[in-house]
């Protein structure tokens, strides 16, 4: 029989005890993080809290919100809370402007990162005997590694394949037998379309079963439409940098939304506006303090990350709460005509239309124009023009009903859309304002 | 008798149509017709060529989105009225055409027209019984 769980009593915790275990942890990493990092304590005075402030869950909001632009202020090492000599592996989260930002693990710290992993993997169902064809960017990127120390914990074959050459990609994956893929979602829609234009199918021609993804935001249709493609099971996890990288929440196999291992991460829902938690069901910026973590515990990080808590418990028996796929990013919603407009309710949209690939993307030129730019999918073109315009005008009259903003479209040949090895760019801001 | 043209996807982008051409030229294929159905912000560019499947294979290995449709060629006298005689016999039968494009062979005294209708099997009854001449691939091919 194939093993459920990685940590069965963890996993499993009662809500009050994992709770209780939270209160101890928050109090003993915020007394060690104020005492050992000056930037810090300073913070905390000016907010007015004292490690002895900290008596149960709910003092967590006296606690001052870490961002980004902090972690980039104590670039390159002004956060750790450990003397560098305990730190064994450095990792950076890429900035777009400005500094990156270092994060530093100790040896403990990869340990605990690498069985958050065993427990994703372990509850999805690879195991000694899967082979795992990592596709994710190996290096200064928490991605790949993390993936991979995790997976070598639970006795999979790792085959670190990293993103790019694709045709390398699918060889590997038949020569060797690959179970399962860590890929990035227009990845596996790229490859998709690489092997139908070689003549390959990748239900007949592949072994997988599942794919685990991640990294960038993509929609439940999209999701739907890998799996139909390959014939397997799509697993969300996410992760950020800042908090180990992946495995800090991950489907289990009923899907209904990521378990965030809160033994590990205190997990609150903020409105980005006003900083105030929101309860559960509620759609709101996802806010995550470090619990176990020694090199870089961090406070109340702001990840950006537009998500809610589903509320009422798992069948799966895990009684870590679960939170929905991410739905957007705070910093990559776009304002056009005064409506807030998330990319993926435009991918949502455009996922659900026949003739459309795999590939789009969204260009602002001006506060009142959207161009949505969508390749054709190739097996959908009958040379017929008609057909055409209808995919168009379907598409044009679909995303106004669901964003209720009238875009222009262009259609595109197959695979004109640039797919990089990181994260692929939907939205193209074009306006000066 | 039905003959196959090669339809390829353009999208609106500066030097496109060449690499379509380029890619014909370096594989030596010769183009006998062609036709552009161009809207504001992509087209279809239709071919006739002497060998459509090995057309069809180079292009794809290029890159471009193709599909192989069935039209039908047929000769019309090259006089004033010639097609629109042909026309009437469609129209007789309720044919309805979703476009045509003609051309002159070197060889031929008559002018050559090509055809796609919403039904190609009824449309070739419907010229027959209007005594048109319809080519077959082998003689469209080889002009």
């Amino acid at each position: 029989m194939t093993k459920r769980y990685w940590q069965k009593d963890i996993e499993t915790i009662s809500r009050r005890s994992l709770e209780d275990l939270q209160v101890k942890r928050l109090r003993s990493v915020f007394s060690r993080l104020y005492r050992t990092v000056p930037n810090f304590q300073s913070k905390c005075r000016e907010s007015g809290v004292k490690p002895s402030d900290i008596e149960s869950l709910k003092d967590i909001v006296k606690i001052p919100f870490t961002t980004s632009e902090d972690l980039r202020g104590g670039y390159p090492d002004g956060l750790l809370a450990v003397s560098r000599d305990k730190a064994v592996r450095l990792h950076t989260s890429s900035g777009t402007t400005g500094k990156p930002k270092a994060l530093f693990f100790t040896k403990k710290d990869i340990n605990q990162s690498a069985d958050l992993i065993a427990r994703c993997l372990t509850m999805t169902g690879t195991g000694s005997g899967d082979v795992l064809q990592n596709m994710m960017t190996y290096g200064l990127f928490t991605g790949a590694m993390v993936m991979h120390y995790g997976a070598e914990k639970v006795g999979a074959l790792v085959i670190p394949a990293g993103p790019g050459s694709t045709e390398r990609q699918v060889a590997l994956m038949k020569d060797f037998g690959t179970t399962a893929v860590h890929i990035l979602p227009s990845y596996a829609l790229y490859i998709a379309t690489f092997m139908a234009r070689h003549g390959m199918d990748p239900r007949k021609d592949l072994s997988l079963k599942r794919a685990y993804m991640g990294a960038e935001p993509y929609s439940e249709k999209t999701r739907q439409k890998i799996e139909s493609i390959y014939g397997i099971d799509v697993y969300n996890c996410y992760g950020l940098t800042e908090m180990n990288g992946p495995g800090v929440a991950f489907d289990c196999m009923e899907r209904s939304g990521l378990h965030l291992w809160e033994d590990q991460f205190i997990l609150e829902i903020i409105d980005p506006a006003t900083g105030q938690q929101l309860p559960d069901g509620e759609q709101g910026e996802l806010v995550l303090t470090t619990l176990c973590r020694e090199a870089m515990p961090i406070m109340r990080y702001r990840t950006r990350d537009i998500t809610r808590v589903k509320p009422g418990k798992c069948p799966c028996g895990r009684t870590h709460r679960r939170i929905s796929r991410i739905l957007g990013r705070t910093d990559d919603m776009f304002i056009i005509r005064g409506v807030n407009i998330f990319p993926q309710q435009i991918e949502n949209v455009l996922m659900g239309i026949r003739g459309v690939a795999q590939n789009y993307q969204i260009v602002l030129e001006s506060l009142d124009d959207i161009t949505i730019r969508v390749e054709i999918a190739s097996d959908m073109f009958d040379g017929n023009i008609e057909r055409l315009l209808a995919i168009k005008k379907e598409i044009i009259e679909k995303v106004r009903s669901s964003v209720l903003v009238r875009p222009d479209v262009e259609l595109l040949e197959p695979g004109t859309l640039p797919v990089a090895d990181g994260k692929a760019k939907r939205v193209i801001d074009e306006r000066t304002l | 008798m039905k003959v196959k043209q090669i339809s390829v996807f353009l999208e609106n982008r500066k030097g496109r149509l060449y690499e379509v051409l380029n890619v014909l030229a370096t594989e030596k294929i010769n183009i006998r017709a062609l036709s552009i159905a161009d809207t504001a912000d992509f087209g279809i560019l239709r071919l006739i060529v002497p060998d459509p499947d090995a057309a069809k294979k180079v292009l794809e290995k290029g890159g471009f989105t193709v599909k192989e449709n069935n039209v039908i060629a047929i000769e019309v006298p090259d006089r004033p009225g010639g097609l629109s005689f042909v026309l009437k016999a469609l129209q007789d039968c309720d044919i309805n055409v979703e476009y045509l494009y003609a051309f002159v062979a070197k060889s031929q005294k008559d002018a050559i027209v090509v055809i796609r209708t919403e039904n190609n099997d009824g449309a070739l009854k419907a010229l027959k019984h209007g005594e048109v001449k319809v080519l077959t691939p082998e003689e469209l091919y080889g002009l």
